[in-house]
């Protein structure tokens, strides 16, 4: 395989594994817009919520990682149903500015609270994977990206299926297409609100893991949420397929920019070329592949 | 005698001091301002200072969001352009400040005239996430062109003179940063007096509407953008000649939220409120810091902490008003003044 050949599939893969997680996130964030129509700016600090409390449960009380895993949604969980509950319902229908600025309060608070109590330093998973590399055609591949790829893909699947054919999730599904309409199928609507942040804060927690098994955790995980925006853009903000496309699309094409212009530009393309994206989408196309279009009568 | 404000005619309702006892209480807190310096530490003319600057950046923000409805999160950006702008000029150019602050006014202006192009398709969420945008992408151009902005380490700016006479220590600045604020509150005011401040509040209120009854959506849109801008490139500007040197730091995405909290907390839509955020914003973080070093003492690792609580306090304070009192400090002030107005004899 020739060189430059070898080069685009290392970065593809790497952007995959990345865009995976993307994924995860973007998923979150349409949900909690789709159903109760808030951009949820903290996105990224319920993630680094995740991580911080599953590695403490794993560090500190020396709980195996699955058992780990599975407490730390429960908090997650439990985070989210008490913040929709106190500081987001008040919020519903106020005005679009207020609704921005609770979350980015929000999204303080939890920053603040989480470096009080965990301090700012990066903290490492214990490694439960071998360092060495698994050669893939000619490629190399760490044993980690591989497994969060696959792990991610698992669960956007076992989130789309959920969506599809459980109750509760037809019921979501009802109540952000019409919320009239569900509450007179007789969905309880409010419950529908408390179990999209409940589902939202799980998806970002698992995604919050899944990086602190690769990178490690610290304070810039919550830049994660920000580098949302482009992906749920590209999808359209109420499509759950979106979200997730735009995510691996993103994840992708971020590994390619930062890989062949970082020589020109001198560095960080990384961060900046998924905005750029984002502007030129939204000046094409601003409702996203699949959005759905608004149309407004006086 | 009336017992309370009767306008029969327009133009007493659009005056600015409505009444007598308004234009004499502003002449004596004028005064205080003015002899205020001679009796004040070196700290406090600084956080007067600060509140200056902010005054005029704030008012910039809420003239955009506040008065025209369209949200932005990338107001420190266009201060960075501003702040960076009369550094390249000053610096490199050598021009005097007096030339390099109109300059960087009108060349953020010019930029945010740029990132308010999508304005005229996007509005609401889909806006605010392309100010997000402009955020970082100017961010990085300021980061990463190094020949022109010395990247990270940043650029040190000269202190202005005036025929000989160097503005260089607090006492000096903080009569010309004053000016500048009063500038920003009466243009600020007086916008909103006129043919095109009208324009934007119609916009915000429905812009449907507002394109019904001619009013040109797009021109007023990018206009308001190019004035809000106007006011963060002065307020940028003004920054870097004060402190002497500016890096990226200072205008990343949380002087934006900065902004944002500013207007918020003392009310979307209002000159005076714009003021009442900025004080309380700027000098809560200060009351924090002066506690943690009296706590010093007490509690050793408090300094460590103070940071995150700073931000803590920033969060919280923003959630509980608009949770509580979504129309900010403006609205406070206004319930209280109204019961004054008629006392005694105020009954409902």
């Amino acid at each position: 395989m020739s060189e430059n050949i070898a080069f685009f599939a290392q970065l593809f893969l790497t952007g995959l594994v990345l865009g995976s997680i993307y994924a995860l996130v973007a998923l979150g964030f349409v949900l909690i817009y789709k159903s109760t129509s808030i951009l949820n700016f903290a996105q990224g600090e319920l993630l680094m919520f995740g991580a911080y409390v599953c590695l403490t449960l794993i560090i500190g009380l020396r709980i195996p990682f699955f058992w780990a895993f599975f407490l730390t949604l429960a908090f997650s969980f439990i985070l989210a149903v008490l913040l929709e509950r106190v500081i987001l319902r008040p919020m519903i229908g106020e005005h679009i500015i207020s609704v921005i600025m609770v979350t980015i309060a929000l999204s303080f608070v939890l920053r603040s609270l989480i470096q009080i109590v965990w301090g700012t330093e990066t903290k490492v998973f214990p490694r439960i994977f071998s360092e060495e590399p698994i050669r893939f055609f000619g490629l190399f591949i760490a044993e980690v990206h591989l497994y969060s790829l696959i792990f991610a893909i698992i669960c956007v699947a076992l989130f789309a299926l959920f969506f599809k054919f459980s109750a509760a999730g037809i019921a979501m599904r009802v109540t952000a297409f019409d919320q009239q309409i569900a509450q007179s199928l007789g969905i309880n609507i409010k419950r529908i609100f408390a179990l999209s942040w409940a589902i939202s804060a799980i998806v970002s927690s698992i995604g919050g893991i899944i990086l602190g098994n690769i990178n490690g955790i610290n304070n810039a995980l919550a830049a994660m949420g920000l580098k949302v925006f482009p992906c749920v853009i590209l999808g359209g903000l109420d499509s759950i397929l979106g979200a997730i496309v735009g995510g691996f699309f993103i994840g992708i094409l971020e590994n390619l920019a930062g890989g062949y212009l970082d020589p020109v530009f001198g560095g960080g393309v990384k961060d900046v070329a998924p905005f750029v994206f984002l502007v030129i989408m939204l000046m094409i196309k601003p409702y996203g592949l699949f959005g759905k279009v608004r149309i407004e009568r006086l | 005698m009336p017992c309370g404000l009767f306008h029969t005619i327009y133009k007493t309702d659009e005056r600015i001091f409505k009444t007598l006892w308004v234009g004499s209480w502003l002449i004596g807190f004028g005064l205080f301002l003015i002899v205020l310096p001679f009796f004040v530490s070196n700290y406090v003319l600084y956080i007067m200072n600060m509140i200056s600057i902010f005054i005029v950046g704030a008012i910039g923000l809420n003239i955009l969001t506040g008065f025209t409805g369209q949200i932005s999160i990338g107001h420190g950006a266009f201060v960075a352009v501003g702040a960076y702008t009369s550094a390249i000029l000053t610096t490199k150019l050598g021009l005097p400040f007096w030339i390099a602050l109109p300059i960087a006014g009108l060349f953020a202006a010019f930029i945010g005239m740029i990132f308010g192009i999508p304005s005229l398709r996007i509005k609401g969420l889909y806006l605010a996430i392309a100010t997000l945008a402009a955020q970082f992408i100017i961010d990085y151009t300021i980061v990463h062109w190094e020949r022109l902005t010395n990247g990270i380490t940043g650029m040190s700016v000269p202190s202005p003179t005036l025929f000989g006479f160097v503005f260089d220590n607090d006492k000096k600045f903080y009569y010309l940063l004053l000016g500048f604020a009063l500038a920003a509150v009466v243009s600020g005011r007086n916008l909103f007096r006129t043919r095109v401040g009208r324009a934007f509040i119609a916009i915000r209120d429905r812009d449907i509407s507002a394109e019904l009854i001619g009013v040109n959506i797009f021109k007023y849109k990018l206009l308001a953008f190019g004035i809000s801008s106007f006011y963060a490139g002065v307020a940028g500007s003004l920054w870097g000649h004060y402190t002497n040197v500016i890096t990226p730091e200072h205008f990343t995405i949380v002087l934006s939220i900065d902004y944002l909290a500013m207007i918020i907390v003392g009310g979307l839509g209002s000159i005076i409120g714009t003021v009442f955020g900025v004080v309380f914003i700027i000098i809560i973080p200060e009351l924090l810091t002066t506690v943690g070093v009296l706590l010093k003492s007490t509690f050793g690792q408090i300094t460590t902490l103070i940071s995150a609580i700073k931000g803590l306090v920033f969060g919280v304070t923003i959630i509980l008003f608009l949770v509580f009192e979504p129309d900010g400090l403006f609205e406070i002030w206004r319930r209280v003044r109204d019961y004054w107005k008629l006392w005694p004899f105020s009954y409902k």
